[in-house]
């Protein structure tokens, strides 16, 4: 490369980055819409946590592969740990408690969890001698650290964190080359289990969510709602949009959640169909190039945690959308880069933090290789 | 065994790290797929959302943000004869609610509750109503705001939904009290007529229809086109700015023959009492003053009947929600007697004719007594009117007969239901021997003949029948009563009088007042101007029960008057009733003060101001003091009001049909004329019956 540009700016994956960088300015332009042209309520802070978490992953970006192999169960077991604290606060506080305050931050383990599994699972399978991948012995293990964090998240109660959980853990089971039959048994298991779930295992308002989902006219002002307004502000939007700040849907308040879950809706109003082909693009290109580093990767490990990392942002960015244009029930998922809060900005960057660095595996592999 | 499963498992594919990398990579472009997939499923998704949905989902964004709300039409004025605004429209702040889009009405009204200033009895009653209401229609909680509460309430709506406060007209009657019956008054829809009517202006708040009355009766025509304006709102519902606005179209105005200031007057003039004064233009039939008090307040009726209102009026034994000059019935006792003079003259007596009053007249084996128990001496016709005595019409009744007397009592308007725009009259009885046989099965007797010459027994007339007599008989027209102002100047029809009959009863009348008659007092004090008029007291219960002078209100008699002036040239006609006001002394002088104040309005205030100072204020003031003492006097202990107004009034009109119709008694003799109360030469105190002649006796045995 030209010697103009650093060599640290110029290593980052900046195939990635700029559509990012782009997304997140995107972003944090509907969100001053949002906030009726007030570019401090959330725009602002979404930026600043932007670079903050951009630094955050760059730094990881720097982590050797045996550290992060070594942290990986033992950070699992921490954040186990943090959300029984979270379970044990919320009982003695007598009501559904999700975070922990910390002072600086108020952290919440079920976010964290989404990567922990898929770091502890890549661990395992990576372990794992590559004959025992078909016995028992690489699904009951397995199946723990998936299914215990799940049963904590889904007691809280946050049925689309639990699932987000299930979904990472599931993809680096499958990338593991687990048996397609089980996958298969499991599809039948949840196939029957589901419904059972759904109608002992599921809070009232949940059911409600499922069934308003399927049929959103039948309530329009009660819980059907949320879907029906946001239809509405992406039908409404067109091609074009109808200009920035000009949105009446978001302005007016028909639109419930307008800077978090659904976003998506408040942008599409704005800046129509375009907008939405665009922020569609970045994540395909952001996705595609995690998937170019998975596939880059040399050794089992590297493959699964990126696969896994991909999987996890890619459950964030499908369900959202799904649900804001009415093909999902109403979960409260945000979307990722776009949606205000901490949270789900620190996941996704902790997941493309993590992709950074094996990228930087990759191509110091690739050097010491060619070198 | 051991063996078949050693080979089972051997059988597997053979796992290794190149297998599981290929595997990798095939099942990474799996999920690579699958994810491109919904990501194409996505942008499918959106594109026909906002490409083929696009115009539905325009429309419906378009009608989540505009709020298209009507305009209520400001009604059409009430006017005077004169244009003077018997109704108007008063710009004003008001607030709403809307029960349906509030979660929690009672922690919204006790929010509001300081801010408008409720009493603790308003919110009862905005509690009962909320309750009893349908959800959508909407509640007035307060008008007439000023513009700090008005803008107090706006800046908490937020927090308040289904409040709605807004700048509005309110129906206003300048001269309150006064015109409660005739004009009648507006309130909010009731969920019937929205039923009945499915026009949503009915249900927009602040909203009126005319309840009772004018009001009711020209609905259509006062109603107006209401506006309409497109405002952006937000899903909480708060205007953020207009868009656009179509004016309303004011109702038309409605101009009525009833003059404005002179039916103040004889609203006010009535005072403490209870009853009516009719007014009419002799060379129209315009009616000039329909006044009827005690009454109510039409512009605090406007939001509903209140608890208090409510316990305070119905709780009255004056009965201020009836109409007395349309629903009040009353023999009309002495005043008919120029209407059976006449009818003497008309059937051939002439005027001149006597008869020798000795305070009563054998009629078969049986005395009919003279109001005057000394006797007026020789009477003719002249003096029977100016000194209604009684034994003068008990003796040509005898000679000429029933069949005489009905018909003119007709012919003057008695018994008769005019053509006026109101709700409803009562028209009361003339009686004749057909009517008494179909009604009770029994000949008619000489002395029911005795009674209804002296307009008593089964003879009953509102106030309006009464004035218009009056007026017939003084102008000998077949005047009509009218309420609503018409240019043309109508020609009645001649009632045919022979010779110089009218003239004959115009002077005998006018000596009732201005010569040696039962009404000296009345004279007016105005030189060139005489009225006449006739005296009329009647009884409510017998002599036996009650005087009639003083005692229970209710046995006391009514006092009536019917007058013309001036009496040679009649202008003006009327009649003045006064419920259980003792006696006709209580009718005359408001007679009096009225004619004084149409022909010279300084001199007639003069006397009523003198007379309010004794009473403590006109009559709105002291409508105002007696609620606020009657609110401190029950307070708390108030039962609720009925959910409607309509039910109130509906209530009050049953209640006074069932008295009218409440199966009479029979009568069984003459009724004992009750004393006149003045008499230049007979000021003597009535004395007791001499022999007991019952009167009205309920009991049915036949007096001796």
């Amino acid at each position: 490369m030209s010697s103009i540009i650093p060599a640290p700016i110029a290593r980052q994956p900046w195939a990635m980055l700029a559509p990012l960088i782009a997304l997140v300015l995107l972003g944090a332009a509907v969100l001053d819409s949002a906030a009726a042209g007030n570019f401090t309520t959330f725009a602002m802070s979404h930026l600043i946590r932007f670079a903050v978490f951009l630094t955050m992953a760059s730094v990881m970006a720097l982590f050797a592969k045996d550290i992060v192999r070594m942290v990986a169960y033992p950070g699992y077991a921490v954040i186990v740990v943090l959300l029984i604290i979270v379970e044990a606060l919320g009982f003695v506080g007598g009501g559904a408690q999700r975070w922990i305050d910390l002072g600086i931050i108020v952290l919440q383990p079920s976010e964290l969890m989404k990567p922990a599994v898929v770091l502890a699972l890549a661990r395992f399978y990576g372990d794992l001698p590559s004959g025992m991948i078909p016995t028992w012995r690489s699904l009951f293990p397995a199946g723990v650290i998936i299914g215990v964090p799940m049963a904590l998240v889904l007691a809280q109660p946050d049925l689309g964190t639990a699932l987000a959980i299930g979904f990472g853990g599931a993809v680096v089971m499958f990338l593991a080359g687990l048996p397609l039959k089980w996958f298969a048994g499991g599809a039948v298991a949840a196939a029957v289990i589901a419904p059972l779930a759904f109608f002992f295992g599921l809070h009232d308002y949940q059911q409600r969510r499922v069934f308003t989902f399927l049929d959103p006219e039948s309530d329009p002002l009660g819980s059907g709602y949320h879907i029906t307004q946001s239809k509405i502000a992406i039908g409404s939007g067109g091609v074009t949009g109808k200009g920035f700040g000009e949105g009446s849907q978001s302005h007016l308040n028909y639109l419930p959640e307008p800077h978090t879950d659904f976003v998506f809706a408040t942008m599409a109003e704005e800046w129509g169909l375009l907008g939405g082909i665009f922020v569609l693009g970045v994540f395909f290109l952001i996705l595609r190039w995690g998937w170019s580093v998975a596939l880059a990767s040399q050794d089992r490990f590297s493959r699964l945690l990126s696969g896994g990392m991909v999987a996890t942002i890619f459950f964030y960015v499908a369900i959202n959308l799904m649900m804001v244009m009415g093909l999902a029930p109403v979960v409260g998922i945000p979307l990722p880069f776009m949606s205000h809060g901490g949270s789900s900005m620190m996941t996704n960057m902790i997941c493309l933090g993590t992709l950074m660095m094996i990228n930087r595996w990759n191509s110091k592999a690739g050097r010491r290789g060619l070198g | 065994m051991g063996l078949r499963r050693r080979r089972a498992r051997r059988a597997r594919p053979i796992v290794s790290p190149a297998t599981l990398g290929a595997s990798f990579e095939r099942r990474s472009f799996v999920i690579g797929a699958v994810q491109g997939g919904i990501g194409l499923l996505l942008a499918g998704r959106m594109a026909y959302l906002s490409i083929f949905e696009n115009e539905k989902y325009r429309t419906e964004a378009e009608s989540n943000r505009v709020n298209l709300s009507l305009i209520p039409p400001r009604r059409g004025w009430i006017l005077d004869r004169n244009g003077a605004p018997l109704a108007s429209n008063k710009a004003d702040f008001r607030v709403d609610i809307i029960p349906d889009r509030m979660p929690d009405p009672k922690r919204e009204i006790a929010t509001l509750a300081p801010i408008l200033g409720l009493t603790p009895e308003k919110v009862r009653d905005l509690h009962d109503k909320i309750e009893s209401a349908r959800g959508f229609q909407p509640i007035e909680v307060a008008s007439g705001l000023n513009y700090d509460q008005f803008a107090a309430v706006s800046v908490r709506l937020p927090d308040l939904p289904g409040v709605v406060p807004q700048r509005g007209f309110s129906r206003f009657y300048p001269t309150g009290p006064s015109v409660g019956h005739l004009i009648g008054f507006v309130g909010p829809a009731n969920a019937e007529e929205y039923e009945k009517d499915r026009n949503p202006i009915l249900i927009t708040p602040g909203y009126k229809i005319g309840k009772d009355g004018v009001e009711k009766q020209f609905e259509q025509r006062l109603r107006g086109i209401p506006g309409a304006r497109r405002v952006e709102v937000t899903a909480s519902g708060r205007m953020v700015r207009d868009l656009a606005t179509r004016e309303d179209v004011q109702g038309k105005p409605l101009q009525l023959t009833i003059d404005g200031p002179l039916q103040d007057y004889a609203a006010r003039r009535i005072g403490t009492e209870s009853g009516s004064v009719v007014v009419m233009d002799c060379r129209t039939g315009d009616l000039l003053c329909m006044a009827s008090m005690p009454s109510f307040d039409p512009n605090s009726f406007s939001d509903g009947i209140g608890r208090v209102e409510y316990s305070m009026l119905s709780q009255d034994e004056r009965v201020p929600l009836r109409n007395k000059v349309l629903k009040g019935l009353y023999p009309p006792g002495s005043t008919v007697k120029p209407m059976v003079a006449m009818a003497f003259l008309e059937a051939g007596l002439s005027p001149t004719a006597t008869v020798g009053c000795p305070g009563g007249l054998r009629v078969g084996n049986r005395v009919f007594h003279c109001w005057q128990r000394r006797g007026h001496g020789t009477v003719d016709m002249a003096k029977a009117i100016y000194q209604s005595c009684d034994v003068y019409f008990y003796h040509f009744a005898q000679q000429l007969g029933m069949d005489v007397i009905a018909p003119m009592a007709k012919r003057c308007g008695m018994g008769e239901e005019y053509p006026l725009p109101v709700l409803s009259q009562f028209y009361g009885t003339v009686p004749d021997p057909a009517w008494k046989m179909k009604k009770y099965g029994q000949p008619w007797q000489p002395y029911d003949t005795v009674n209804a010459t002296i307009g008593q027994g089964y003879m009953l007339a509102n106030p309006l029948q009464l004035a218009v007599m009056a007026g017939r008989l003084a102008t000998g027209r077949k005047l009509l009563p009218r309420m609503i102002l018409d240019p043309s100047l109508p020609q009645p029809p001649s009632m045919d009088f022979h010779g110089n009959h009218v003239e004959v009863i115009q002077k005998a009348m006018s000596d009732v007042v201005n010569g040696p008659g039962t009404a000296g007092r009345a004279k007016l004090p105005i030189d060139d101007v005489l009225m006449a008029g006739k005296t009329g007291t009647a009884q409510v219960v017998g002599l036996n029960i009650s005087s009639g002078k003083g005692g229970i209100w209710k046995h006391r008699d009514h006092g009536l008057f019917i007058f013309f002036a001036p009496f040679d040239n009649p202008r003006y006609a009327g009649a003045v009733v006064i419920e259980h006001g003792g006696g006709s002394g209580a009718a005359y002088p408001i007679a009096r003060d009225v004619t004084t104040f149409l022909f010279d309005p300084a001199k007639g205030m003069e006397a009523l101001n003198a007379l309010e100072k004794q009473w403590g204020g006109t009559a709105q003031q002291r409508l105002e003091s007696r609620y606020a003492s009657f609110v401190a006097a029950a307070g708390e202990n108030i039962g609720r009001a009925p959910r409607r107004v309509e039910d109130v009034f509906a209530r009050v009109d049953a209640e006074s049909r069932a008295l009218q119709s409440k199966p009479q008694p029979l009568e069984t003799g003459a009724v004992a004329p009750p004393p006149e109360p003045i008499g230049t030469n007979a000021s003597a105190s009535p004395t007791p019956s001499p022999s007991p002649t019952p009167v009205r006796s309920t009991t049915g045995t036949a007096a001796q």
